[in-house]
């Protein structure tokens, strides 16, 4: 055996190439020199932030307090966090898309059509699977525990290997950035452009298992959430008491079950075309590209809504508390919900009107789409009558919701162009659905999972953060969309395709410079929610709300302090009415001891979860340069694990009562001392998590 | 909510006796697998519906006629057939509390099933590819090796799992989890059998008519 | 200075199909503002509302009422689900007639001229069976005169629009999809391909020319004395990866070509059954 060959078995299809610094010193054009620039930021980043762990001799504090951990509410923040990072790259990465079309007006611009292609492709993919799926799981672990009065979700295990699962797909799609290139087939990864034939590079593999792993994650979170909400609900709390937010998250969840796996279907069997010379979605040798638009679709649309359900349950629970008043409609607001989950399986064709079906069945979708416009209103009629007589306090939050209100109305004003058959026969494809879709997605989903970070934010962490600049980065935020958006919407009817990386006609260049003010705005939001983030840490003392009912809300997650303890109730609640703390505090039935503490059983920390994550990763990149050996050996260490962890007893830890009612009793001490606060000053420093109602 | 708890939640198991938070834990963990082979039976329709749409994309490979033979397909599927009926014996010798042979037992002759019926089906694909029908030939070639293939390799795991689980009752004896997890493993066998016959009608016997 | 950048911006309007050439796109642009109109009272309300409500109702005003335990109202129920349930009826009625009335498989009243478009990476074929002529990024056509426009694919999926004239089709390989449009009068149009193939995507454009009667018959004999021939190999040139700088045209075509590149990428029989499951979504 010669050296190559030697090399070839340890680094697959690795060589120089794939680093993107040697591409630039090879080609220093603007375009290669970003490419390299994006991958010494994720270099630089990855080892500033090392050695800064270790500085701060950190390790060991993440490794058993974080990574390590089951606890529902540290996942749930781990999936927000891993939002926040992913949100941040993605969001460069549409500014970028944004000063490209709007510079390359007969002009080359700033990057060549491989790596504007990239650029569209992993903001596109990022934001979905790895900003907007570990956000809404985030907050989902983190809130419906809480406001179903469970101590953990149903699998706490399993929890933790879904969040690595994703963590693994993320990592695969930063290191992409630093070792070959990623995908230019765009989220959706149609075939048969992604075939070997016309791709044979690593950028279809790097998404394959980047979207894989994310799939199979979002699976997992799936049945465990589903199970939580079936099995985990305090005594007294039947499925029409639970919170908004729980239904939101149940039908997601079982969106999830039932959506994932044609995903995941169809990105193994186009991996079995790449990988095994099959025939799936290849042109010829009887493939068929067709199959994979319906099974992508048949996990996308399912997925849209998958994504707004939960924005829709923040808006539910913000509204309600933001307006000290009962949600309106609750039961209508469920039927609605329902209807939205289950019609969402009906429209999947509406993403390929184009593809040549007959007018009927055309119709047929066009009209199913049409009717879940139906349910979608009502909804937002029922947040506006939820204000109605209420007393309406305009916190940031409140703010997103009522900007989501207005925005997401317009986006279902051209949900419903783009849902007649004739009208997208001329919009597909252009930026006019673009536009559509990110007014569904920032209007609707993104206000949400931020309005949620910032309502719930207090609870976990046990400080308010800071008002102002939650101002500012709502204003960065919707001023930042339409101005990004709307010229999309101009330029899509004017016929201008989208992910084209240079443009012709110099009319569009207003619209475009416009547009690209837009996306600076939106990318202001993200900085000064970081700038709220350090100003509120900053100040973290005076905003202190440890008795933890800052904005007197009505569920349970409102009813323990802030942050919870980690086995959230000291006793299980009993819950008799929808609202159950909202009552109980005007009931005098709030901020009592247990009749009895009792020692609480509790998942223990476990390495498993991480093993698994990392060794997927690892497993997706052998894969990717075919490097056999690491795929393999990645595969064992995952069987392994999962075995190894079935003959482990020692599972769970008690923490005994003694503990808990020492706990307990210095928060119910917290909050006799505490000065109840009047609505009106709910943003000042006097603030302490006790809310002073009227009965 | 369950303020008198019926005795028995699980034809499966004997709880009775347990604590109440263990039979809810039991009750959750249990539908937590129902709802998994739910999310496998989607996995599984759209391999079927894959199937379905390719069969005519021969593309002058062997077409289904050509390739399947009934006789194996049909002692596979008495294979995977009796292999169940031996799993719910163990099941009923594991809800019986009956002495811990019959369980292995049974455990053991449905493990030598599953065997039997994976290697009669690697000795299928190996006939097959040796006449020219191997999955890059066409698209029909393809689903077929996938859909069949993703079964057998469910069977794999399932076996994989039916040899943890001798171990742990060798090692552990029957505490809570091991049951949970044999039934669970239950579910899951019997699941695939229900897929191995909709294989046999949809993939073999159609293919046969054709 | 917003006030002219809207006023001249929104001249790009006239690109698209709400500046109608043909009969398609004018029903097109039609049913679209059609739509604008009922949704506008859909919208509407919503959009007045939430700010309104909001602020209405806020904490500084004292003089609003305040119910805090008022969350059902059958009437008002009545409003938020009925009249969208019926707008949604009567859009969908209205969808049904004109998801048939403009399908793109529909042939227009007249006799249509034939043409075959092949998408390549990254140019578009326009072959005239009947005439035996072929373009490259240049599609000409008879003004006032219905074209029946064939499509497939010799490379990775393609889509394409013309925006003023008429909507998109997927073309595919080994597959043949179809679109039907007119040109009303003379003119050049922009035509494009809109869905992502490579790094030639955004070069991937053409020339749409509707040529009166008599134009289009001089045109036809100008581009039958070239000599250029496409056969098998002249299009096994031209399917290779590459943008072009002008367009091309071929004086004589292979008879046949178009049929034989939807076969060559479907070896046997089964390619009917493709192209009748891309009419019918299903097994034929």
């Amino acid at each position: 055996m010669n050296g190559p060959d030697i090399w070839h078995i340890l680094l697959g299809n690795l060589g120089w190439g794939a680093l993107p610094f040697v591409r630039a010193w090879r080609d220093p054009s603007v375009s290669e020199l970003i490419g390299a620039a994006a991958g010494s930021v994720v270099v630089i980043g990855a080892v500033a932030v090392l050695a800064l762990l270790t500085w701060a001799k950190a390790w060991r504090y993440l490794w058993t307090e974080w990574a390590t951990s089951l606890d529902h509410k540290k996942i749930g923040i781990m999936y927000i966090a891993l939002a926040g990072v992913m949100l941040t790259r993605a969001l460069i990465e549409a500014v970028l898309i944004r000063t490209q079309q709007a510079t390359a007006i007969n002009a080359p611009g700033l990057v060549e059509p491989g790596h504007f292609a990239q650029l569209f492709t992993t903001h596109g993919s990022i934001m979905i699977f790895f900003m907007a799926m570990p956000f809404l799981t985030g907050l989902i672990n983190y809130v419906v525990p809480l406001q179903i009065g469970a101590r953990d979700m149903a699998f706490p295990y399993l929890n933790s290997v879904g969040l690595w699962l994703t963590v693994g797909g993320a990592a695969l799609m930063m290191v992409s950035l630093v070792i070959g290139a990623f995908s230019t087939g765009g989220w959706s990864g149609y075939p048969p452009y992604t075939e070997l034939a016309f791709n044979p590079g690593v950028g279809p593999d790097y998404w394959i298992w980047a979207v894989t792993l994310s799939s199979v994650g979002s699976t997992t979170a799936g049945i465990n959430i589903a199970c939580t909400i079936y099995k985990m609900r305090a005594p007294g709390m039947g499925w029409m008491r639970m919170p908004m937010f729980c239904w939101t998250s149940l039908c997601t969840a079982i969106m999830m079950i039932f959506a994932m796996p044609p995903l995941t279907v169809a990105t193994l069997l186009l991996a079995a075309d790449r990988y095994a010379g099959m025939h799936f979605f290849t042109n010829g040798h009887g493939g068929d590209m067709m199959n994979y638009v319906n099974l992508f679709w048949l996990f996308g649309h399912p997925e849209v809504y998958i994504l707004i359900l939960p924005a829709f349950g923040v808006y539910s629970e913000v509204v309600s508390a933001f307006s000290s008043k009962e949600l309106y409609g609750y039961t209508s607001l469920v039927i609605a919900t329902a209807a939205i989950a289950v019609l969402s399986f009906t429209v999947w064709l509406h993403h390929f009107f184009t593809m040549g079906q007959s007018a009927d069945v055309n119709a047929a979708f066009g009209i199913a789409t049409m009717a879940i416009g139906v349910p979608t209103g009502v909804k937002i009629y029922d947040w506006i009558w939820t204000m109605f007589r209420g007393r309406v306090r305009l916190t940031p939050p409140m703010l997103l919701s009522i900007a989501f209100m207005v925005t997401f109305t317009l986006g279902g004003f051209t949900g419903i162009i783009l849902a007649t058959p004739p009208l997208d026969y001329v919009l597909h494809n252009t930026l006019f659905l673009v536009a559509h879709f990110h007014n569904m997605l920032i209007g609707g989903l993104l206000y949400g999972l931020i309005a949620g970070y910032m309502y719930w934010f207090p609870k976990a962490f046990g400080f308010r953060l800071n008002e102002r600049w939650g101002r500012i980065s709502v204003v960065c935020w919707v001023a930042g969309f339409y101005l990004a958006f709307m010229p999309l919407y101009v330029l899509g009817a004017a016929g201008m395709a989208r992910r084209t990386q240079e443009v012709f006609d110099p009319a569009f260049r207003p619209w475009l410079l416009i547009a690209l003010c837009g996306a600076a705005t939106l990318f202001a939001g993200l900085i000064s929610l970081f700038v709220q983030l350090y100003v509120s840490i900053r100040d973290r003392h005076a905003n202190r709300v440890p008795v933890g009912d800052p904005w007197d809300a009505r569920g349970l997650e409102w009813s323990v302090a802030a942050p919870p303890p980690e086995w959230n109730f000291a006793s299980i609640p009993h819950v008799g009415r929808l609202d159950a703390f909202y009552w109980r505090k005007r009931n005098e039935g709030a901020y009592h001891p247990a009749d009895h503490y009792h020692d609480i059983e509790l998942p223990k920390e476990s390495a498993c979860g991480v093993i698994i994550g990392v060794a997927a990763a690892a497993c997706g990149f052998g894969l990717v340069w075919h490097i056999w050996w690491m795929a393999a050996l990645s595969l064992f260490v995952i069987f392994v694990t999962t075995i190894a962890r079935s003959f482990m007893r020692d599972v769970t830890k008690i923490i005994p009562a003694e503990t808990v009612e020492a706990f307990d009793r210095e928060w119910l001490a917290q909050a006799r001392a505490a000065h109840p606060v009047p609505r009106q000053l709910e943003q000042s420093e006097i603030n302490e998590g006790l809310a002073e109602w009227i009965a | 909510m369950d303020r008198v708890a019926p005795p028995l939640r699980h034809p499966g198991l004997n709880l009775a006796d347990d604590p109440r938070d263990t039979r809810r834990r039991f009750e959750s963990d249990v539908f937590g697998f129902w709802i998994f082979l739910m999310s496998d039976a989607v996995l599984f329709a759209l391999l079927f519906a894959i199937y379905g749409t390719m069969l005519r994309g021969t593309a002058g490979a062997p077409g289904p006629a050509d390739v399947f033979k009934i006789g194996p397909a049909f002692i596979e599927t008495l294979l995977l057939l009796t292999s169940s009926t031996t799993f719910g014996m163990a099941s009923i010798a594991l809800k019986r509390d009956a002495g811990a042979g019959a369980l292995v037992g049974w455990l053991i002759v449905t493990l030598g099933l599953g065997l039997a019926f994976l290697g009669m089906e690697a000795h299928d694909f190996v006939t097959m590819a040796a006449a020219g029908a191997t999955p890059e030939r066409s698209g029909f070639l393809s689903a077929f090796f996938v859909l069949v293939g993703m079964h057998g390799l469910h069977v794999t795991i399932g076996s994989i799992w039916l040899c943890v689980m001798l171990l742990q009752l060798a090692t552990i004896g029957r505490d809570r989890g091991v049951k949970l997890n044999l039934l669970r493993l239950g579910l899951f066998w019997h699941f695939l059998d229900v897929i191995w016959i909709a294989i046999f009608s949809v993939v073999y016997l159609q293919g046969l008519i054709r | 200075m917003a006030l002219c950048l809207m006023l001249g911006g929104c001249g790009v309007l006239h690109r698209g199909f709400l500046s109608p050439a043909g009969p398609v796109a004018a029903a097109t642009r039609d049913e679209f503002l059609w739509i604008c109109l009922v949704m506008l009272f859909v919208i509407g309300p919503v959009v007045i509302l939430a700010p309104l409500m909001a602020w209405y109702y806020r904490l500084a005003n004292t003089r609003r009422v305040y119910r805090p335990q008022w969350g059902f109202s059958w009437p008002l129920e009545g409003l938020i689900w009925i009249p969208p349930s019926l707008i949604v009826v009567g859009l969908a009625v209205y969808l049904w007639r004109d998801t048939h009335r403009l399908d793109p498989y529909r042939p227009l009243p007249g006799q249509a001229i034939e043409i075959q478009a092949v998408a390549l990476d990254w140019k578009w074929l326009f072959i005239y069976p009947t005439e035996g002529v072929a373009t490259v990024n240049r599609l000409v056509i008879p003004a006032g005169r219905p074209v029946h426009l064939s499509l497939t694919s010799g490379t990775v999926m393609q889509s394409i629009l013309m925006p003023r004239l008429v909507g998109q089709i997927y073309a595919m390989a080994g597959m043949r999809t179809q679109l039907n449009f007119e040109a009303d009068a003379p003119g050049t149009f922009l035509g494009e391909n809109v869905q992502f193939n490579g790094p030639g995507f955004q070069d991937q454009r053409f020339e749409v020319a509707a040529l009166g009667a008599q134009a289009f018959g001089q045109w036809l004999t100008a581009i039958r004395a070239r000599p250029e021939r496409l056969d098998a190999a002249a299009y096994a040139t031209l399917a290779r990866r590459s943008t072009l700088s002008h367009p091309l045209a071929f004086g004589a075509v292979a008879p046949g070509l178009f049929g034989r590149i939807i076969a060559e990428t479907v070896r046997d029989g089964a390619h009917e059954g493709h192209a009748l499951a891309a009419r019918g979504m299903g097994q034929p």
